[in-house]
């Protein structure tokens, strides 16, 4: 039992610096720290670099082109570039299709797809929730029918994340509405500019264009971007929500988020004093503190534990989820708290890399103008991914067995 | 980075855990409670024979060189089995605080004592009015020609009726001194009474108490960083002693959630009841994560670092184990509230180490006022 990072870990951390250093660019690393809007330019240039490094799918096995790190690497990496101002890995391509990819894909979608995912060629979006199928996945009613070489899809998707910058979907579509309707389902990868696609813009509550609907009206897609089998599509879709729920605890990210809590609570000041030295805005950093400190050694637990025993996320994955949304969301919660009159203010060009600041307002407004934003924003982390109630109904039943 | 236990570590685990199924159930526990000692001195016996006593030892002075992992390890197992025996107090605090502060001689004389399971100690140290202010003391020491002269009062000493010797803490002008103090001596009056999780206490005068010179502990005004360190050191174990709690107060109430029957099914197929479970188990596992950065940093040189995990672990376990005591007693029902079942003196169990060397609100405040420090982790 030991908590402290070995000589050669922390030679590890030192070379991920390095590379930080010289190779994330400032222009992108100041829109992530102060929370800015970040383009897809940003997100595809960033996955372009760290390819170039041999570290654009870390968590990938080796012969895909992943790194062989070990898990407390993988979290010194993830720490490290959360903390640098990287923008994060977007999930949709190398954490969620790709492991479906390599387990359940034949040799020909492997050496066609994964190689544009690593090197940021390929954009991908999520094809799941549809409107009548949220918590209730199962439930869904996109149809594909089998037509000669080609199946035609119908049906409506939501809650896409970023697809109008997509290349690719990833979709789960009904093949069969006989028996139980888990084993109607299919898994189709599907180019987003085939004819009959249309991404229709959801704003968010914060103002922000993030998700979609997506509309599939007699869209042809080739056999060949079938997954797998017909109607087993459900297995992999289970198998890729396990993959989801464990970045989604966000450990490096929500140190960085922590750390500019405490900035901010320095700079913010209350009767002349800073706010940090407050003890009642003090305490409840304080909590959340220790909330993140507990999640930081669970998730080393677990996921050391899946290392050793070399097999994919568990239901274990639920409570690194739930912690970790719960926590991002008292952050936001208390960086927006901390503004106090300046939380009110919705100033939309604030979110620009460019934006000046505005002279009549405080200095620190620069920082504060996304705040309140993120904080309605991120309502979302429990909702997604499996809303958190759905994580303990998996807790009850895959590790309870209630 | 290394979440294992050693073979060494993971056999003593072993040994403990069939120890306590085996021979310490919960009729054996209650009937201890209910003896004039309050616990089973058949059973520290045993643990001096598992050589438990002398974990935390020097080989030197016949102990195993054990650390605080080790000690959460033991503590968590008798976390499960609620064992009344004071290995705090006489191990981890007071064999602790004469290993730091004592000298070879007492180190040669007591050590070995403790670890055969031949001497109970208890830690007299705080006092009614300044709650868990670790530097508080009004006892006063004053030196005289035969040695010293020590007068106050000491409240809720945790095992002073069975300790045969008192560590004392007290204030000798110069700074805060420890002193070793037979139980029995004129000037030592104890009001005994047991505590709500069926261990033992007293409230302790002290009138005039003459002791030797040799009865001082280290050196004299110096005491008061060795205490700390023994009190985080405490306040780690109890963490994992919680820790040891809650695991197996889950274990019965998933299991009354499985057959307790209701509405024609096992009440385990309510969602209202499986979050609530589902909430337990993360509370747990939470609870256990900062229980073993507690033991990894209790042994740390640097005393900020230390004291700042330790504070960290115990606010937190505290507020995890509350939930989960509180919520298995609700889960089952009238059956929570009953003496006859484990479940309620797990529950007050928790609640009392909770309140034992300062609450979450008192550990929440000193983790808080570090917030400014710098750290790389945890």
């Amino acid at each position: 039992m030991d908590l402290n990072f070995t000589t050669e870990e922390q030679l590890f951390r030192e070379e991920v610096r390095g590379f930080l250093r010289a190779k994330l660019p400032a222009e992108i690393s100041h829109k992530v720290l102060g929370g800015k809007r970040i383009e897809k330019s940003d997100f595809v240039r960033w996955q372009q670099l760290l390819n170039e490094q041999g570290w654009g799918a870390i968590a990938w096995p080796e012969a895909f082109g992943g790194t062989g790190w070990n898990a407390v690497q993988q979290h010194i990496f993830d720490e490290e570039c959360a903390d640098a101002g990287a923008p994060m890995q977007l999930p949709f391509g190398l954490k969620m299709v790709a492991p479906v990819i390599m387990e359940f894909g034949n040799p020909a979608q492997q050496q066609r797809f994964l190689p544009h995912i690593v090197d940021g060629s390929d954009w991908w979006c999520q094809g799941y929730s549809e409107p009548g199928s949220g918590s209730d996945l199962a439930s869904l009613t996109t149809r594909a029918v089998r037509e000669g070489d080609h199946y035609t899809v119908n049906g409506q998707k939501t809650w896409n994340t970023l697809g109008q910058y997509a290349d690719w979907i990833f979709c789960l579509v009904r093949t069969s509405t006989e028996g139980r309707r888990q084993k109607g389902i299919s898994f189709l990868l599907i180019d987003m500019k085939t004819p009959g696609i249309t991404v229709r813009p959801i704003i968010m509550l914060d103002g922000e264009h993030e998700i979609n609907e997506v509309w599939f009206e007699d869209v042809r897609v080739p056999l060949e971007n079938l997954i797998g089998e017909e109607n087993k599509g459900w297995t992999y879709a289970k198998f890729l929500l396990g993959h989801e729920r464990t970045g989604i605890a966000g450990v490096g990210r929500s140190k960085r988020e922590l750390k500019k809590l405490k900035e901010i609570a320095a700079t913010e000041t209350t009767n002349g004093r800073p706010l940090i030295e407050d003890q009642r805005f003090r305490d409840r950093i304080a909590q959340v503190e220790l909330e993140l400190m507990a999640l930081e050694i669970t998730n080393l637990r677990v996921i050391s534990a899946e290392g050793e025993k070399k097999r994919a996320p568990g239901p274990e994955a639920s409570i690194l989820k739930i912690k970790g949304s719960e926590i991002q969301q008292m952050l936001s919660e208390l960086q927006m708290q901390a503004l106090g009159h300046y939380a009110l203010p919705y100033t939309e060009e604030a979110l620009e890399a460019d934006w000046p600041g505005d002279p009549w307002m405080p200095d620190y407004a620069d920082y504060a103008a996304p705040l309140s934003g993120h904080y309605f924003n991120y309502r979302k982390t429990s909702i997604y991914g499996g809303s958190n109630e759905i994580q303990r109904n998996i807790i009850s039943q895959m590790i309870l067995g209630l | 980075m290394d979440f294992n236990y050693t073979e060494e570590q993971l056999a003593l685990q072993d040994t403990l855990r069939r120890f306590i199924a085996r021979d310490y159930g919960f009729e054996h526990r209650r009937e201890s409670a209910k003896s004039t000692d309050g616990f089973d001195r058949s059973a520290w016996k045993t643990f001096a024979d598992f050589g438990i006593l002398a974990l935390p030892f020097p080989e030197g002075f016949g102990g195993l060189n054990g650390n605080a992992v080790d000690t959460m390890l033991v503590m968590e197992m008798l976390g499960r089995g609620l064992a009344l025996e004071p290995y705090v107090s006489t191990v981890v605090l007071c064999g602790g605080l004469i290993r730091d502060a004592g000298s070879t001689e007492q180190k040669e004389t007591l050590l070995p004592a403790v670890a055969g399971g031949e001497l109970m100690l208890a830690f007299a140290h705080f006092e009614s009015g300044s709650r868990y202010a670790v530097d508080h003391v009004a006892t006063t020491a004053t030196a005289n020609g035969h040695g010293w002269k020590i007068d106050g009062a000491k409240a809720v000493v945790l095992g002073a009726p069975s300790a045969d010797k008192l560590l004392v803490s007290a204030k000798d002008g110069k700074g805060i001194s420890l002193f070793l103090v037979d139980a029995k001596i004129p000037g030592v009056t104890l009001r005994a009474y047991p505590t709500q999780d069926g261990a033992r206490a007293a409230d302790v005068k002290l009138a005039g108490v003459q002791v030797g010179a040799d009865a001082l502990i280290g050196t004299a005004g110096n005491a008061l960083p060795a205490i700390e360190r023994a009190l985080d050191y405490a306040n780690a174990a109890l963490c994992a002693e919680a820790v040891g709690i809650m695991s197996a107060l889950n274990e019965v109430t998933l299991e009354y959630l499985k057959t307790r029957k209701q509405f024609g099914q096992p009440i385990g197929k309510f969602q209202a009841l499986q979050h609530r479970m589902a909430d337990m188990v993360i509370a747990t596992e939470q609870a256990r994560s900062m229980a073993t950065l507690a033991a990894v940093r209790a042994d740390s040189a640097d005393a900020a670092e230390r004291s700042r995990s330790v504070a960290a672990a115990k606010a937190y376990v505290t507020q995890s184990a509350r939930l989960v005591g509180q919520q298995a007693v609700q889960l089952h029902g009238g059956m929570g509230v009953v003496d006859e079942l484990n479940v309620s003196h797990y529950f007050k169990r928790l609640t009392m180490i909770g309140l034992t060397f300062g609450d979450a609100d008192y550990h929440l405040g000193r983790f808080s006022d570090t917030l400014t420090m710098p750290h790389e982790c945890f």
